[in-house]
Formats: C-alpha cells, sequence, structure tokens
C-alpha cells in the first residue's frame, strides 16, 4: 500500500484551502497532483498566490484547510528532500561561493541525520567541488556574493540545493532578474540537471515565455481565489529546437489570451 | 585608519599644542617637549602600572557586555513579539548620558574595580544591543526563507546566520563606544581607587600640581583609545573579509 502510494504522485493538493489573515482567500478547495520527474510551470500575474503555492509546498507556509501531500506525506514542516530556489538566491554575504554552497550541507551536518532537519539515511558529506564544476563556478569558488555577477549567484544557490540531492525542486522567479542570454542558459541547465536526477521541478513564474519554455506542463493561475487547476501539455519543452517551435509560440499565444482574460 | 595618517595627525597635533603653549606660557599648558620627556621617564615609574588597571577595567567592560549585549539583540532583533515589548524600554534608558549612573554604580558596587568595569559595560551594552537587534531584524526574509528550506531550524539559523550577521553590528558597536568608554573610565577612575589612569591624571593634576605627569597620564589615555581603536579595526579585517572586497 505505501509502495503504490510513494510511486503515485509527488505533489497532491487536496481540497487546499488557503488565505493570509484579514484577507480573502487565495486558494479555495484546490486539488492538483504532480507525477514524480515532472516539470511543472505555474503562470500567474502578481497576486495570483503562485509564490504563496510555492511556500505551502515547500512547508514554510500552512494550508488553512485542505492537504498538501509530498510524496504520499501530510506536509507539516519544510522536508529535507525538497530544495527551493528564490529569486534574491539568499546567499550569505559574508561566505564565498563555495561556503555558500557548503551551506546545507553544513545544516544537515549540524543536526545529524534525524530525519527532521536531514533524510534518515543521510551520510555526512561535505565535498561540493563536483557540483561547482558542474554548474561552471569553480573559478569563483573563493569569491564572496557581491563579487560575483547575477547569475553567478544563482548558480551558487543551485549548487547549494543540488548538493542536497532533492528529489523535488521547488523555484520562485529564480531568473527574473537576470539578462535574456544567462537566463535562456539557465533555464536549460535547470532543466538538464532535473533531468539527469530525476528531480521533480515547479517553476513559478509571471513570464509566459519561460514558462512555455521550461514547464511540461503548465499550470496557469487567475484571480483568487483558485478553485480549479487550469493546466497545459506542452511535451515538448527542454528538447532542442523548442523554443523556434510552432507549438512554442502557439501555446504562448494562448496563455497570452488567457492571462490576459484573467486581468481584463 | 592608516598607519601614516595617524602619525601625521599626531605631528599635527603636537605642533598646534607647541605653539599653543607657547603663547599660553604658563605651567598649566607645558610644551609637548616637557611632557614627553615626563611621559618616557614615567614609562619607567608607576604610569604603566595605571595604565594596565585602566585597560583591564575596559577590556572586561568590552567583554562583558559582549557576552551579554549580544544574546540579547540577537534575540530581541530575531522576535517581533520581544522587539515589540523590550524596544521602547531600550529607547527610554539608551539617551541617558551614562554618566549619572556612576555615582550610583559607585555607592552600589564599592571602590574595587567591579564598580568601574560596571559602569564601561552599561556604557557599551545598550549601543551593542540596538546595533546587534537592528542587524537581526534586518536580515533579508529570502536569505532566512532560503535556509528554512534547506533544512535549518532555530538553532541552525542561530549559528550559520544570525551569530555571523551580528559579528559586524558588535564591532561596529564597539568602535563607536571606545572613546566613551575611555572617557567615562576617567571619570570612574577618579574617585575611590588609587589605580588607574584616571586616578593618575587627576591626582598628577588637582593635588600634585605636576602638570607635566598629568599630561603625560592624558597622552597614555590617548594611546590607550587609539590602541582599542586598532584592535577592533584589525579584528574587523580578521572576521570580516567580506566587507573589504568589492
Amino acid at each position: 500500500m505505501r509502495r503504490t502510494l510513494k510511486i503515485s504522485n509527488m505533489i497532491n493538493l487536496h481540497s487546499l484551502t488557503f488565505a493570509y489573515p484579514h484577507s480573502p482567500p487565495l486558494f479555495q478547495k484546490f486539488d492538483w497532483s504532480v507525477k514524480h520527474g515532472e516539470a511543472w510551470a505555474v503562470l500567474g500575474t502578481s497576486g495570483c498566490g503562485k509564490t504563496t503555492l510555492l511556500y505551502l509546498l515547500a512547508g514554510l507556509q500552512h494550508a488553512s484547510d485542505g492537504q498538501v501531500l509530498i510524496n504520499g506525506t501530510v506536509l507539516t514542516r519544510p522536508r529535507p528532500r525538497t530544495g527551493l530556489i528564490l529569486q534574491d538566491y539568499g546567499l550569505l554575504p559574508w561566505a564565498t561561493v563555495r561556503e555558500n554552497a557548503e551551506l546545507g550541507l553544513k545544516v544537515r551536518n549540524f543536526y545529524g541525520a534525524d530525519g527532521i532537519h536531514t533524510p534518515q539515511d543521510y551520510r555526512p558529506e561535505q565535498d561540493v567541488t563536483p557540483w561547482l564544476e558542474r554548474l561552471g563556478i569553480s573559478k569563483f569558488a573563493d569569491k564572496y556574493p557581491s563579487q560575483i555577477s547575477g547569475g553567478q549567484r544563482q548558480r551558487t544557490a543551485i549548487a547549494r540545493t543540488l548538493a542536497l540531492q532533492p528529489d523535488m525542486l521547488l523555484m520562485d522567479e529564480p531568473f527574473a532578474s537576470l539578462d535574456a542570454v544567462i537566463r535562456e542558459d539557465l533555464q536549460l541547465l535547470t532543466l538538464e540537471l532535473c533531468g539527469e536526477s530525476g528531480i521533480t521541478l515547479v517553476i513559478v513564474t509571471h513570464n509566459i515565455e519561460e514558462a512555455a519554455a521550461m514547464g511540461n506542463k503548465i499550470l496557469l493561475l487567475g484571480e483568487p481565489p483558485n478553485q480549479q487547476a487550469r493546466a497545459f501539455d506542452n511535451p515538448t519543452a527542454g528538447k532542442p529546437g523548442h523554443r523556434e517551435s510552432r507549438e512554442f509560440h502557439l501555446l504562448c499565444q494562448t496563455l497570452r489570451k488567457e492571462l490576459s482574460h484573467e486581468t481584463a | 585608519m592608516k598607519r601614516r595618517d595617524v602619525l601625521l595627525a599626531s605631528l599635527g597635533i603636537l605642533a598646534i599644542w607647541q605653539v599653543a603653549a607657547m603663547v599660553v606660557n604658563r605651567p598649566i599648558l607645558p610644551t609637548p617637549i616637557i611632557v614627553l620627556d615626563v611621559f618616557f621617564k614615567e614609562l619607567g615609574g608607576e604610569l604603566p602600572i595605571h595604565f594596565a588597571a585602566s585597560l583591564w577595567r575596559v577590556v572586561a567592560g568590552m567583554l562583558l557586555s559582549v557576552v551579554t549585549a549580544v544574546p540579547a539583540g540577537l534575540a530581541i532583533g530575531g522576535s517581533k513579539r520581544l522587539n515589540r515589548f523590550l524596544s521602547p524600554v531600550i529607547y527610554l534608558l539608551y539617551p541617558i548620558p551614562k554618566v549619572v549612573f556612576v555615582p550610583i554604580v559607585l555607592l552600589f558596587l564599592g571602590i574595587g574595580d567591579l564598580a568601574k568595569i560596571a559602569v564601561i559595560f552599561i556604557i557599551l551594552f545598550f549601543q551593542i544591543v540596538v546595533l546587534v537587534r537592528d542587524q537581526a531584524a534586518g536580515l533579508p526574509s529570502q536569505l532566512l526563507q532560503s535556509l528554512r528550506s534547506l533544512g535549518a531550524g532555530r538553532r541552525a539559523l542561530f549559528r550559520f546566520v544570525y551569530l555571523p550577521a551580528s559579528l559586524p553590528a558588535i564591532l561596529t558597536a564597539l568602535r563607536q563606544s571606545v572613546g566613551v568608554a575611555v572617557a567615562v573610565l576617567y571619570i570612574a577612575e577618579a574617585f575611590a581607587t588609587q589605580k588607574g589612569l584616571g586616578y593618575y591624571i587627576y591626582y598628577s593634576g588637582s593635588n600634585l600640581m605636576n602638570y607635566p605627569a598629568m599630561y603625560a597620564g592624558v597622552l597614555a589615555m590617548s594611546l590607550l583609545g587609539l590602541g582599542l581603536y586598532f584592535t577592533v579595526d584589525w579584528m574587523e579585517r580578521k572576521l570580516c573579509p567580506w566587507k573589504y572586497m568589492g
């Protein structure tokens, strides 16, 4: 029984309701599910609740009603196998790139394999060199965040998260402040890395092209309260030439139309 | 501070002093040459003992205030509720010139070292609490959320974020307070003690009318402050190298 649950879905939202105090609900009896290894983009205008959704999945916010199940378990607190990457990188300004990349591991070593902060089968580890190399930032290992570019900072944040070997990666507008070329590089790299390790990806964005480029599935959020999950399939995302394909442009058009309906 | 700048500034002050002394031409303002002469003679006498006594009191007061004020500042800055509760208390006490407490502290803690250390402690404590609190409260929430998502609970956040983040605040507070601490030390040491630069200055000036010795004491006190400034600067470069990279 437990086995089948594990295989089924990475994320299950059951009749999720969420409201901030003294505000109308962002989600009302909202159902949504994500299969293992899928790459989802959550698209919506500001105030639609997309960042809140991510925080709910991360266990940093709690549902007012209903359930958030991650990998078959009801989520009550941040889960050690979930990685979260925010727009603002969240790097420590007083630590070098290498020290920042090691931070997650240091936190784990600090607690030991307690099953709460750290997976139970965790073995103390410290070496992030392979991840620095994989993300192309080993040259900057001894620099401080203030000395490197935005793209390199986001690479550091990704290295820090992947070093923890997550099975799910949550990203909140991770590339919003980057130049177009660097952004596309990092979008592809992220998809590649998630694909290699079978990581389930949920990326939140307000950018239609980014959603269409990264999400195999796209969840569209609208004017709150969100009651029904509106999803779009996008099977060729991440494949070579996808961004130049007809499907990509058609999807962008559809999404744009849907979004303008929302704001009208 | 660069060493060369300090040297130039010292020479400038000595020059102005020399001119002023020549214009005034009274025993109450001896020339720097006379004072330096006495200073170096006194170095072979009792001055080092007084210097050591003062140094010990300042350093002990600094350490005591860091050890108590940093946890307090972190706790207040890390908790909105505590902050709302305690900040008015701090703001009520913070602006009071701590010098007014000197007689009271002396009354309660007696004439020993403890009273002098306590006076310095009171001054530094509030400075450090306020700066560390602001630092802790001002940490970007994205930074904290990122760390929480990496599995960090309260203890790990304290160890990996709050504590290192408070280091520059502690050093800034120390730097801002060194001058006041040394100045108040003079007042604290002018009463009820036989050791310390404050006593030395007061006794030489008021009882012995030995003005050159009094100025030698003032010089020693200024060197004490300068030494402390340099130490804090050095610590900042050692402990916060990231502040010095562009």
